[in-house]
C-alpha cells in the first residue's frame, strides 16, 4: 500500500480520537507530580464553587423555610403608609395616619377572599408567679391567631373564640416562659400576674426554637382587649389576615386595602404586605448573594486555568524534542495542537470531577454539622462550575498547544 | 531516463544569525534516483544537516525547487508536507529520539498512530517489525531499558513501519560503539537492497565509503559527487 507523494498528500488519514486520548493520558501520567498538582488546583476551584454556592443557596432556603413557618397565605396590615405615591397636598395637612383598631380588623372579615383575621397588639410587660419575675412580650390577639400563625400547643388550649372586645383573663404562654416561671411545676390553671392584672394560664405553646420575627417561645398571649387595656391604648400593632388560598392573596390584599380606605375616610393610610412579596425580596437578595459567591469562587477557577496554561507551557518546553520527532514522523500542526489540548482538557475534566466530589462531600459535612441548614449546591452552580473548569482548562490550554504546534521541527529536534 | 526520486535545482538556504547571514546551502543541484545509497559527507557547518532537513521536508529552501517522486514538494502546505513525511520518508537520528514513556512496540507504532492506521493493522505490522529486527523480547521495554543498539533498531523499525520510499539517517552510528554501529548500518543497507532509497549523513569516512555514492559538502555547496563504480556494476 505504498503511496506516491501525490497520493500521500491526499490519502494520509487523521489520528484516531482514541489514540489521541491514549497519547495524552500517557503524556499526563508521565509527570505525576505536575499532573496531580494541576488536578488538585482545578479541584479546589470547583469544590469552592460547589461548597460556597451550597452555603449561599442553603441560606436562601433556610430563610424561605423560616418564612413559610410564619404562616402561609398571609397578608399583613401595618399602620402608616410606608410607600408614597408622590407628593399629595392633602397629605401635608392630614399627615397623622389613623390608627388601626379592633373594629378595622373585624371589618376585614367581610372580605370574600379573607379566611381568617387575627388582630395583634404588642407590648412588653412583666409576668410574676411565686416570687419570680420576668419581662415578657405580651401579644394581645384572638382565637384565630393560632391558625393564622401556624402555631401549635404543647399543653392546654388556646384563647377561646368570642367577642373580640371582651375577653376572659386567660393567657397562653410560650415554652421558654413556662420553663423559667414554673420549672417542674404544672403551669396550667395557675394564676399569674401580668402587669397589674391577674390571668389564668390555659395553654402552653409548643417550642419553635429560634426563628425569624417574633420568638414565640418568650411570648405571653392574652385576649386583645385585655392587652389594649394593659397598655392603655386602643390601637393595633398589626392585623394578620389569612387569605382563603394562595390564589386569593392578591384579591385579599386589594379587598383589605379597600375596606381600610373606606373606614379611614378614603385615605390609604396603611401598608399591606404579603408574605409572597417579602419572600420574593429575600429570594432575590439571597439568590444574588449566591451568584456573587459563585462568582468569587469562579475566580479560583480562573487562577487554576492560568496554572493549566503555565504547566502546559512548561510541558511544551520539556517535550520540545518529542514534538520535533512527532513532526518528523508526519504529525501535522493540528495533530500536535489537538494532542496538547486533549491533555489540558483531560486534566481539567479530572480536576473538575474530583472537585465536584470534594465539593459535594464538603456540603454533606456542613449538612451533617448543621442539620437545620439545607446546604445543597444548586444544579446551575454545579453545572456552571464544571463548565467553567473545562472551559478555562481548554482556553488556557490553547496558547501552549499552539506554541507546540508552531515549533520549528529542525530546532526542536536539535534539542535533546 | 526514469524520473529521479529526488531532484534539487538551484537550492538556496540562508540563516540569519543576528546581523550576520549564513549561507547554509548555495546553488545546490542534485539528482538522486530511486534505490540509491548515498552518503552526505563534509565537515560540520558544511550544510549537510540543512540538506537532510530540506530533503526530509522539515525545512524549506529560500530559492530553488525540490521535486520528490516527480512532484514539486516546496509548494505544498505544511500539512501536506507532514502527510508526505508520514507516508514517504523515514527518519533515523543520531540520538534515536524515542519517546521515553512509550514502550518499544508503541514507539514503532507511533507513525501509524499519527497516520490513523487502524489498531488491528498496527498490531500486525508492529509484531512483524519486532520479529524482523530481533526485538520480540523487548516489545514492552521502555527506551531506558534498552541498549543503544536496540534503541537504534527500534528507531529504524519505526522509520520503516510506514514503508517509505526514502530513509534519511543523520549520523545513525554516532552514539554507538563500532560493533553495534556496524549492525545498524548493515540493517540500513539491507533495507536499501530491498529498494528503499537510503541517504546517510555522516562525517565518518569509513561509513561514507560504504555508500554507492558520496556527496561531499563544503561551505554549503556540493564540492564533489563521487560514484563507486564497482558497487554500481555489482
Amino acid at each position: 500500500m505504498s503511496l506516491s507523494v501525490s497520493g500521500a498528500v491526499r490519502a494520509v488519514g487523521r489520528v484516531r480520537n482514541a489514540d489521541l486520548i491514549r497519547f495524552a493520558r500517557a503524556a499526563a501520567s508521565g509527570n505525576r507530580l505536575r499532573t496531580s498538582l494541576l488536578v488538585l488546583a482545578m479541584a479546589i476551584g470547583v469544590a469552592a464553587v460547589v461548597v460556597l454556592t451550597a452555603l449561599g443557596d442553603g441560606a436562601r432556603r433556610y430563610v424561605l423555610n423560616e418564612f413559610s413557618s410564619i404562616g402561609s397565605n398571609l397578608v399583613i396590615v401595618l399602620p402608616g403608609r410606608s410607600q408614597t405615591g408622590g407628593f399629595n397636598p392633602g397629605n401635608a395637612i392630614t399627615s397623622t395616619p389613623r390608627d388601626l383598631t379592633i373594629d378595622d380588623a373585624q371589618a376585614l372579615l367581610r372580605a370574600s377572599a379573607v379566611h381568617r383575621v387575627a388582630p395583634l397588639a404588642v407590648g412588653t410587660s412583666e409576668i410574676s408567679f411565686g416570687g419570680k419575675l420576668r419581662e415578657v412580650i405580651v401579644a394581645g390577639t384572638t382565637a384565630d391567631f393560632l391558625e393564622v400563625r401556624r402555631l401549635s400547643l404543647a399543653q392546654g388550649r388556646f384563647l377561646p373564640a368570642g367577642d373580640w372586645r371582651r375577653g376572659a383573663s386567660e393567657a397562653v404562654i410560650g415554652a421558654k416562659v413556662r420553663d423559667e416561671m414554673f420549672g417542674r411545676e404544672e403551669a396550667l390553671g395557675q394564676l399569674v400576674r401580668i402587669g397589674d392584672r391577674r390571668f389564668r394560664i390555659v395553654g402552653v405553646l409548643a417550642a419553635t426554637g429560634q426563628g425569624l420575627g417574633m420568638n414565640t417561645d418568650e411570648l405571653v398571649v392574652v385576649p386583645v382587649s385585655l392587652a389594649q387595656a394593659m397598655f392603655n391604648s386602643n390601637t393595633l400593632f398589626r392585623i394578620l389576615v389569612e387569605a382563603s388560598n394562595r390564589e386569593a392573596i392578591e384579591a385579599a390584599k386589594t379587598q383589605v386595602g379597600e375596606i381600610v380606605r373606606l373606614r379611614h375616610e378614603g385615605e390609604q393610610d396603611v401598608t399591606i404586605i404579603t408574605q409572597d412579596a417579602v419572600l420574593a425580596t429575600f429570594d432575590r437578595l439571597l439568590g444574588a448573594l449566591t451568584l456573587a459567591v459563585a462568582g468569587i469562587a469562579a475566580i479560583s477557577l480562573g487562577v487554576a486555568g492560568i496554572l493549566v496554561m503555565n504547566v502546559m507551557l512548561v510541558s511544551v518546553t520539556q517535550r520540545t524534542a518529542e514534538i520535533g520527532l512527532l513532526k518528523a514522523l508526519g504529525a501535522t500542526g493540528g495533530t500536535i495542537r489537538n494532542a496538547f489540548l486533549t491533555e489540558a482538557a483531560m486534566l481539567s475534566i479530572a480536576g473538575a470531577l474530583l472537585g465536584f466530589v470534594l465539593g459535594q462531600a464538603g456540603a454533606a459535612i456542613i449538612r451533617q454539622l448543621y442539620p437545620a441548614f439545607p446546604a445543597f449546591p444548586p444544579d446551575w452552580a454545579v453545572l456552571a462550575g464544571l463548565a467553567t473548569a473545562l472551559a478555562t482548562g481548554i482556553v488556557f490550554g490553547v496558547l501552549p498547544a499552539r506554541r507546540a504546534a508552531r515549533l520549528d521541527a529542525v530546532q526542536a529536534l536539535a534539542k535533546r | 531516463m526514469a524520473t529521479a526520486l529526488i531532484e534539487l535545482v538551484g537550492i538556496e538556504r540562508t540563516f540569519h544569525r543576528g546581523d550576520s547571514e549564513v549561507h547554509a546551502l548555495r546553488h545546490l543541484n542534485v539528482r538522486i534516483a530511486a534505490g540509491e545509497y548515498v552518503a552526505v559527507m563534509g565537515p560540520s557547518g558544511s550544510g549537510k544537516s540543512t540538506l537532510l532537513n530540506l530533503l526530509g521536508l522539515l525545512d524549506r529552501p529560500d530559492a530553488g525547487s525540490y521535486h520528490l517522486e516527480g512532484r514539486d514538494v516546496t509548494t505544498l502546505s505544511a500539512d501536506q508536507q507532514a502527510h508526505v513525511r508520514s507516508a514517504r520518508i523515514g527518519f533515523v537520528f543520531q540520538s534515536f529520539h524515542l519517546v521515553p514513556r512509550l514502550t518499544a512496540a508503541e514507539n514503532i507504532a507511533l507513525p501509524m498512530v499519527l497516520a490513523g492506521v487502524a489498531p488491528a493493522e498496527r498490531a500486525l505490522r508492529v509484531a512483524r517489525a519486532l520479529r524482523d529486527y530481533g526485538l520480540e523480547n523487548r516489545a514492552d521495554h521502555r527506551p531506558e531499558q534498552l541498549s543503544g543498539g536496540q534503541r537504534q533498531r527500534v528507531a529504524i523499525a519505526r522509520a520503516t513501519i510506514m514503508r517509505p520510499a526514502l530513509i534519511l539517517a543523520d549520523e545513525p552510528t554516532g552514539n554507538l560503539d563500532r560493533a553495534t554501529g556496524e549492525d545498524v548500518i548493515r540493517l540500513l543497507e539491507e533495507l536499501n537492497r530491498g529498494g528503499v532509497t537510503l541517504i546517510v549523513v555522516t562525517h565518518d569516512g569509513g561509513l561514507g565509503a560504504r555508500a554507492h555514492r558520496q556527496l561531499l559538502m563544503e561551505d554549503g555547496a556540493l564540492h564533489d559527487d563521487r560514484w563507486r563504480r564497482a558497487e554500481l556494476s555489482a
